[in-house]
């Protein structure tokens, strides 16, 4: 599938900004004062929006994008926006709250966390959804969506809150090494068969039972909207070296910036740990779309 | 809305004969004429002139080579366009509503004013039936020919989807496929009409029916002693060396 950077910048940046929400939400120890909840609200709440936005980018007309909150009932692209919306109305009444208070209701907190969460999770179900790329058919991508955003969260959570023990920062990093441990399991899945097992040429044409069929000529000379968006055939040729990246800013990396903060300046290795988790979900992300094969492609 | 209907009314479609069908790309050609005045926005082409030429098209024309274990390869030409599923996954995937499926004949439509360009419906499609529109950017589809098929005010015989009404080998058949008793339902009980991609959970309307079984080819070592001046030929030129 096409990998479209404004997507792959909304899953990556919402999803750590949602999985921030849900942190403070639940209590996570911040500073005291109106200024420093202003400060966590507004990167926590900057992070999803700003996803939110980027992803209005791929649209083709974003001046209609408030139609997408409709179809909740069918379409998990609906249930995300309404999810986040709420999530984002919930946080900011939260926000208020603590800033004009110093009060942080646990209750609303809760519900805030809940939301959240479940905007990541229906963020990975609008591609667990579609049979048609079996890569992404699977309970394991909602999954590694909420593992990954609350790895890529925690370590900011931790940065600029007021709680950097061992026994968190040791937190953040088992957060961590779960998210990669369902994304493995996801990587197995993908590459265990065939990308549509007991499908090919012959029984998506149903020219099979004659014999061996293949594509002789393709309907059109140059390229089109399909071959484009979902025969795209480019990412796949470095995906070795790519998860490799993936694996080494956001894994290797993140875990020894996550060792160095233990033992000392842990603001600026919490930063750099939250900064390569980044780094390596932008890979693990393109790959997510590059590698993934769409059940037309047995048509070309 | 873009919940399914539990039921509709009359399921309207084509059953596409990949016997019959020549490969002309007739059917393509009258499709993007017809839907380029008609419903929605015209079918857009960008750089239709230049090196890089790509449009939207809502029918094309695959072309398959079939070989069989002990015959000569064959062509199957496999025009492809929009099977209005009953189970359509790009209708219930649409987070606006403009993709639709009828319940009174159950054809899939997209309304455009209400698309916003997502283009998950394409991608939920197993069959690439979705394409995008390069300059409206919007989803476009086929329509059944919607405007034609219930439209009064052309002859009736011209009420027929654009595809059909133009196939000069007569490999495409509309009608009603809820109807057992419709010339098209007929057809595909006879020749044992197929449904694309079963597999996918989408029971499609529209049916294909598979190439006849080929009679077998002569075979190619010389028969022992032909008869008559062929054989008398085939003697003396044989003693000649």
């Amino acid at each position: 599938m096409h990998p479209a950077v404004s997507v792959i910048f909304f899953t990556v940046t919402s999803g750590a900004g949602f999985g921030l929400i849900a942190l403070i939400g639940l209590g996570w120890p911040m500073h005291e004062g109106p200024l420093a909840a202003f400060l966590a609200c507004a990167l926590a709440g900057g992070l999803a929006v700003a996803g939110l936005l980027a992803s209005t980018f791929h649209l083709g007309h974003p001046e209609r994008a408030w139609r997408a909150f409709s179809q909740w009932r069918s379409s998990w692209l609906s249930r995300e926006g309404v999810l986040a919306v709420a999530t984002l109305a919930l946080f900011a009444a939260y926000g208020l709250y603590w800033m004009a208070t110093g009060q942080r209701v646990m209750p609303l907190g809760v519900a805030v966390a809940v939301l959240a969460l479940l905007t990541v999770i229906s963020t990975g179900m609008i591609y667990a959804s579609l049979k048609t790329v079996r890569q992404w058919h699977s309970v394991l991508t909602p999954l590694s969506y909420l593992g990954f955003a609350l790895a890529s969260a925690m370590p900011l959570a931790a940065a600029i809150g007021t709680d950097r023990s061992a026994r968190t920062i040791a937190l953040a990093a088992g957060v961590l090494v779960v998210a990669w441990l369902i994304k493995l399991a996801w990587w197995r899945r993908a590459n265990a068969s065939d990308f549509m097992p007991g499908s090919d040429t012959g029984t998506a044409t149903g020219l099979g039972g004659i014999g061996k069929a293949r594509l002789l000529e393709r309907p059109h000379t140059g390229e089109n909207y399909l071959t484009k968006e979902m025969v795209h055939r480019i990412g796949r040729k470095h995906a070795r070296a790519l998860r490799l990246v993936a694996g080494g800013a956001g894994f290797v990396a993140a875990a020894a910036f996550l060792a160095l903060a233990l033992a000392g300046l842990p603001v600026l290795f919490l930063s750099l740990a939250f900064a390569s988790v980044i780094a390596g979900l932008l890979a693990e992300r393109w790959l997510f779309f590059a590698e993934a094969r769409h059940s037309v492609s047995l048509y070309y | 809305m873009t919940s399914l209907p539990r039921h509709t009314e009359k399921k309207l479609g084509l059953v596409i004969d990949l016997d019959t069908c020549v490969g002309c790309h007739a059917c393509v050609v009258a499709c993007k004429e017809w839907n380029t005045g008609g419903y929605g926005a015209p079918l857009a082409d960008t750089d239709a002139y230049g090196s890089h030429p790509s449009g939207a098209w809502l029918n094309r024309v695959h072309t398959f080579e079939v070989t069989p274990p002990d015959a000569p390869a064959q062509i199957v030409h496999f025009p492809k366009s929009c099977l209005h599923c009953d189970n359509a996954p790009c209708v219930t995937v649409c987070p606006t509503g403009a993709s639709y499926k009828r319940s009174e004949d159950g054809i899939v439509l997209v309304d455009e004013s209400m698309c916003i360009g997502c283009g998950l419906c394409a991608w939920a499609c197993p069959y690439g039936a979705r394409e995008m529109d390069p300059v409206a950017n919007v989803m476009k589809k086929c329509t059944l020919c919607v405007d034609r098929i219930y439209n009064e005010n052309i002859p009736e015989i011209d009420r027929v989807p654009s595809c059909v009404r133009t196939c000069p080998a007569n490999a495409r058949h509309y009608g009603d496929l809820a109807d057992p008793q419709s010339a098209v339902s007929k057809l595909v009980a006879e020749r044992g009409g197929i449904d694309l991609m079963p597999e996918m959970g989408t029971r499609p309307v529209n049916k294909y029916l598979p190439p006849r079984p080929k009679a077998k080819a002569a075979s190619e070592t010389m028969p022992e002693a032909v008869p008559g001046f062929l054989g008398w030929l085939d003697r003396a030129l044989e003693r000649l060396g």
